[in-house]
């Protein structure tokens, strides 16, 4: 069983992710915000993030760059969920080590399908 | 000393005046200006010291003291209050060419020929006797030199006489040096550069005989003026005060200043022969020090001849050369002698080249070009103009030389310098006049030289015949003319007690001034003179470019203002003037009609030769000119004053375009920074809009793709989408509200409205809200009623916001929201206050920002659109009220708006 943290400060949307990983199967852990995600990070190890970008306090950016300069981290899947569009957003995300970019609004059927490749679960 | 020695060094000495300015013409051929330096200039404006000066100071010594200072402090200070008058008319005289100071004033007012006439002949009239004065002078300084007691000479032998030789031998340097060009307004290099030498050679001549008299024969200024205290007669001389009356010093020193512009030979020194423009700035210091010098020696020379008791049979004026011939020192004598005979002709031969282009060009040529059939060939006009200008100064000096023969003899001949001075003072008015006063007219200018000339000649003229002692004569003198004693010439109206010069200068120049004013108020000018009067008041302005001020219509053809041109100037010349003029002007030459510039010019030109009304008769003779009427010409005048004040509209207009494009750069980059947000916003609002639709679709494919969901589920699923979609819907409005705000679309509906009202409205709708929350809402309701003039939709939005703002924000269970209406000064204000978290100071301001709340919130995400505040803020902004939060963290905030209250 993967361990999965989805991070985002829309508590439907949350609800929504949250309901979607456990039917893949996975163990769900959720984070309302920034803050409450690197706490978790900090003690349980995930196998892969869902990330959000735009939230009030620490941005989903800024956890990736985290992520991905912390020894102990930088093998989590970081895969960005965001209603950020433009070109050089997303190419930023990448630029920080995320494995996949996704944006909002999303297909649930297509995010599984994603997810479970990178997972490399059937 | 015998005659045949004086004769040789006086004529060695007129070759090497002739060399000197043949030097100069060669010079000049090669394109060498020796006389283009300030230093030259000041020099041949010391013309101004004649023979009067050289010999006449130290005798009027004997006789008024000090008085004759004022015939050179006049021109020094005239030199300081004259400056910008002097630059004026030399700029004036440079551009249209004016070669006299009669031209000057007939161009003045309108190029009259009758004009020019009368000042013409006035100065001759003035001047003949000044000249026959420095004949005088050097006949009689030739005596004295050669000891011979002067035979009371005789016209009949004039062949006898050594003046009759003196006279032709001028009048052949004259016209050998003052009549080369055709072109009179052109230089006379030759003669300035003889001219300014002469003025060093009299200068150093003069000063050498105060030097040799001061120190030679006495032991210093101290010693002359201590033996001459100690006689009573003499130690009255060079005290300031009992001899000189105030009225004849005034007389005298205003005299010469204006003699220092308005002689003949002053104006041609001074403006038709300057080089240069800024010359002037030295000379004005130049020519007052060179006045210093040369009166040093005066009063100590005359002194030293009146102590000399063996001078006793000697006239005064003689003095400068028989002092040292006395104490027989012969060289000294010659060089003293060569001095007074430079003053005396440099004096002649400009004074001479001056009115003879007087008489030749307003005399002269108008009767000649005036008379049927002048259209001769070329050489013959060149030859009738070079020949007229030398047959004027043959007569002027001929002239001279009889008055000096006949009527100089009886005449007294002490005051024949100033008797001149007041003979051209009478232009004064006119030419000042002209130059500042634009209502001068032509009428005005003859009537008051006429006046002027009249009472000069009957107060100064006629008494120095009258007073020769015929019984019938002196009853003129001394009961008036017809025995009318208030006509008396030296006591006119009953003045009495001035001397004769005063006299007369009060008179002459108070009626003349007044005749110019009075007539002028009541006459108008014609076209011409109104089109002169602008050009000549407003030269500094017109100067720049003066054919674009031409006024003429009328048809001429090229060909005839060619062959016109050609006449004068010789075909050669004429062309290249012409050509280059049009090159100058983008004046097309092919046209066979000549343009109105081309005329001007060519009218300028030939009055820098024959004068400007002769020229003006010759180009009306090729053109066939339309009366050009006098509105035309007020028109002309008033489009220069507009196009003055166009250039400084103008210049106004451009200094409005530099701020304008300095606010438009600014605006521009305001609205790229506009874009900038406007991006931003879009993107935001994108960004805003995306979210609940990312959970409706996530929440709806998830209720689809589990059929088998538990039914609570199921039902949770559903009703957060519907809240969602709420949400959404309620982003869209809010968006489009505040676009709609921000572009001023949005039309204020106003209406009186009771705020009590309003309130509760909101109050009521939100206390669901409030209680839901367990908060207690309160509005502190006022007895009185306040009216405000608003939008009541708006403003009710705006009450809505803040205070659903305020319920969210409190403290689940214990939240307090009030609500006040006060009014303070011209405000009416509406609070409400929360116990909420309250603002941070440092996003006070910013919290009014569109989605404020969506990048700066805290932990938990607030609901709402984050546009409340910012649509509230737009809502005021378009009442004209303001809107502002007071908090200070942990103890809630109050939010404020007030509406403008009266």
């Amino acid at each position: 069983m993967k361990k999965i943290l989805v991070v985002d400060d829309d508590p439907y949307i949350l609800m929504s992710l949250e309901f979607l990983m456990k039917k893949g199967g996975n163990n769900v852990m959720v984070a309302r915000n920034g803050t409450e995600a690197l706490d978790f990070i900090n003690s349980t190890v995930p196998d892969l993030i869902l990330l959000d970008i735009m939230m009030p306090d620490v941005d989903g950016y800024s956890i990736c760059e985290y992520i991905k300069k912390t020894p102990k981290l930088k093998d989590i899947i970081v895969v960005f969920l965001s209603a950020k569009t433009k070109e050089a957003d997303i190419q930023k995300g990448y630029d920080l080590g995320a494995a996949l970019f996704i944006s909002k609004p999303f297909s649930t059927r297509n995010l599984m399908k994603e997810v479970n490749s990178l997972l490399g679960t059937p | 000393m015998s005659y045949l020695v004086i004769i040789i060094c006086g004529i060695i000495y007129l070759l090497l005046l002739f060399g000197i300015a043949y030097f100069a013409e060669y010079k000049l051929k090669h394109n060498i200006n020796v006389v283009n330096s300030p230093w030259v200039y000041a020099l041949s404006m010391s013309v101004y010291c004649t023979a009067w000066t050289y010999y006449g100071s130290v005798g009027r010594v004997g006789t008024q003291g000090m008085e004759f200072l004022g015939v050179y402090i006049g021109p020094t200070i005239a030199c300081t209050f004259f400056y910008p008058v002097v630059r004026k008319i030399l700029r004036i005289c440079k551009s249209q060419r004016i070669n006299s100071i009669a031209d000057f004033i007939a161009t003045r007012y309108g190029k009259n020929v009758s004009l020019g006439i009368i000042v013409t002949l006035f100065c001759v009239v003035g001047l003949i006797p000044y000249i026959s004065l420095q004949l005088k002078a050097i006949t009689s300084s030739f005596n004295v030199l050669s000891g011979n007691k002067g035979v009371e000479s005789n016209l009949l032998y004039f062949y006898k006489d050594i003046t009759f030789y003196i006279t032709l031998i001028l009048i052949c340097f004259i016209i050998l040096f003052g009549t080369r060009s055709v072109d009179a307004s052109e230089k006379h290099s030759g003669l300035v550069a003889s001219i300014a030498v002469e003025s060093i050679v009299k200068l150093i001549a003069f000063v050498a005989a105060g030097l040799f008299v001061t120190y030679g024969l006495f032991n210093g200024l101290g010693d002359i003026f201590e033996k001459a205290a100690q006689q009573p007669a003499l130690k009255d001389l060079f005290v300031f005060g009992n001899n000189g009356t105030f009225s004849g010093w005034t007389a005298t020193m205003l005299l010469s200043m204006f003699a220092a512009i308005l002689l003949p030979r002053q104006f041609q020194v001074s403006v038709v022969e300057n080089v240069q423009e800024q010359h002037l700035k030295k000379a004005i210091w130049l020519f007052p020090v060179y006045l210093l010098i040369i009166n040093i020696f005066v009063v100590p020379i005359a002194l030293a001849g009146m102590l000399t008791p063996a001078l006793g049979g000697v006239d005064a004026d003689s003095y400068v050369l028989a002092l040292p011939l006395h104490y027989g020192h012969n060289l000294l004598g010659l060089f003293i002698f060569i001095g007074g005979f430079s003053a005396a002709i440099s004096m002649i031969i400009v004074e001479t080249i001056a009115l003879s282009t007087m008489v030749s060009n307003h005399l002269f040529l108008p009767l000649l070009f005036s008379s049927p059939g002048t259209s001769g060939t070329e050489r013959s006009l060149f030859k009738s103009i070079i020949n007229s200008r030398r047959g004027s100064i043959t007569i002027l000096l001929l002239l001279s030389y009889v008055y000096e023969k006949t009527i100089a003899q009886h005449a007294s001949l002490v005051s024949i310098g100033l008797v001149s001075f007041s003979a051209v003072a009478q232009f004064a008015p006119a030419l000042l006049g002209g130059l500042y006063w634009k209502a001068g007219t032509r009428k005005g200018a003859v009537a008051s030289i006429v006046v002027g000339f009249c009472i000069w000649f009957y107060t100064l003229v006629l008494p120095t015949f009258l007073n020769s002692g015929s019984p019938a004569e002196s009853n003129i003198m001394l009961h008036g003319l017809f025995g009318c004693e208030l006509l008396r010439p030296y006591a006119l109206l009953g003045l009495d007690g001035m001397g004769p010069i005063a006299h007369s200068f009060f008179w002459s120049m108070f009626l003349n001034a007044l005749t110019y004013i009075v007539v002028s108020a009541n006459t108008k000018g014609n076209a011409q003179e109104i089109y002169q009067a602008e050009l000549f008041v407003d030269i500094f302005r017109h100067t720049n470019n003066p054919e674009q001020s031409t006024i003429w219509k009328g048809t001429a053809y090229m060909k005839d203002i060619r062959s016109l041109l050609a006449n004068f100037l010789g075909a050669d010349r004429s062309q290249k003037l012409i050509v280059s003029y049009a090159n100058r002007n983008k004046i097309p030459l092919e046209s066979s009609f000549a343009d109105a510039r081309m005329v001007a010019f060519s009218e300028r030109i030939l009055s820098g030769v024959i004068g400007s009304a002769s020229a003006r008769l010759m180009v009306r003779s090729v053109t066939k000119e339309e009366l050009i009427s006098i509105d035309q010409v007020l028109n002309i005048v008033k489009e220069s004053q507009q196009a003055l004040e166009v250039n400084k509209e103008l210049r106004k207009k451009s200094l409005e375009l530099t701020k304008a494009t300095e606010m438009l750069t600014a605006a521009n980059e305001q609205l790229k920074q506009m874009d900038i947000l406007k991006d931003e916003f879009l993107y935001t609002v994108t960004h805003e809009l995306r979210t609940p639709l990312t959970s409706i679709r996530a929440m709806s494919e998830i209720v689809f793709d589990n059929q088998d969901m538990e039914e609570e589920m199921r039902n949770h699923y559903l009703s957060s989408i519907v809240n969602e979609t709420e949400r959404l819907s309620h982003l869209i409005t809010q968006v489009l509200n505040l676009e709609r705000y921000e572009s001023g679309r949005q039309k204020l509906h106003t209406s009186v409205v009771n705020i009590d009202e309003l309130i509760w409205d909101v109050v009521h709708a939100l206390r669901p809200l409030s209680d839901e929350k367990g908060s207690e809402l309160t509005f502190y309701s006022h007895d009185s009623m306040y009216l405000v003039l608003c939008d009541k939709d708006l403003i009710k939005q705006v009450l809505y916001n803040l205070i659903s703002n305020a319920i969210k924000f409190v403290p689940e269970g214990r939240g307090l929201i009030t609500i006040k209406v006060r009014v303070e000064y011209e405000e009416l204000q509406v609070w409400i206050e929360d116990n909420g978290k309250g603002v941070p100071a440092e996003v006070k301001e910013l919290i009014f920002d569109k989605f404020f709340q969506a990048k700066n919130q805290t932990i938990q995400k607030p609901e709402g659109s984050g546009l409340g505040l910012a649509i509230s803020k737009k809502i005021i902004d378009m009442h004209n009220g303001r809107i502002w939060v007071e908090s200070a963290p942990g103890l809630g905030s109050k939010f404020i708006f007030s509406l403008p209250y009266t």
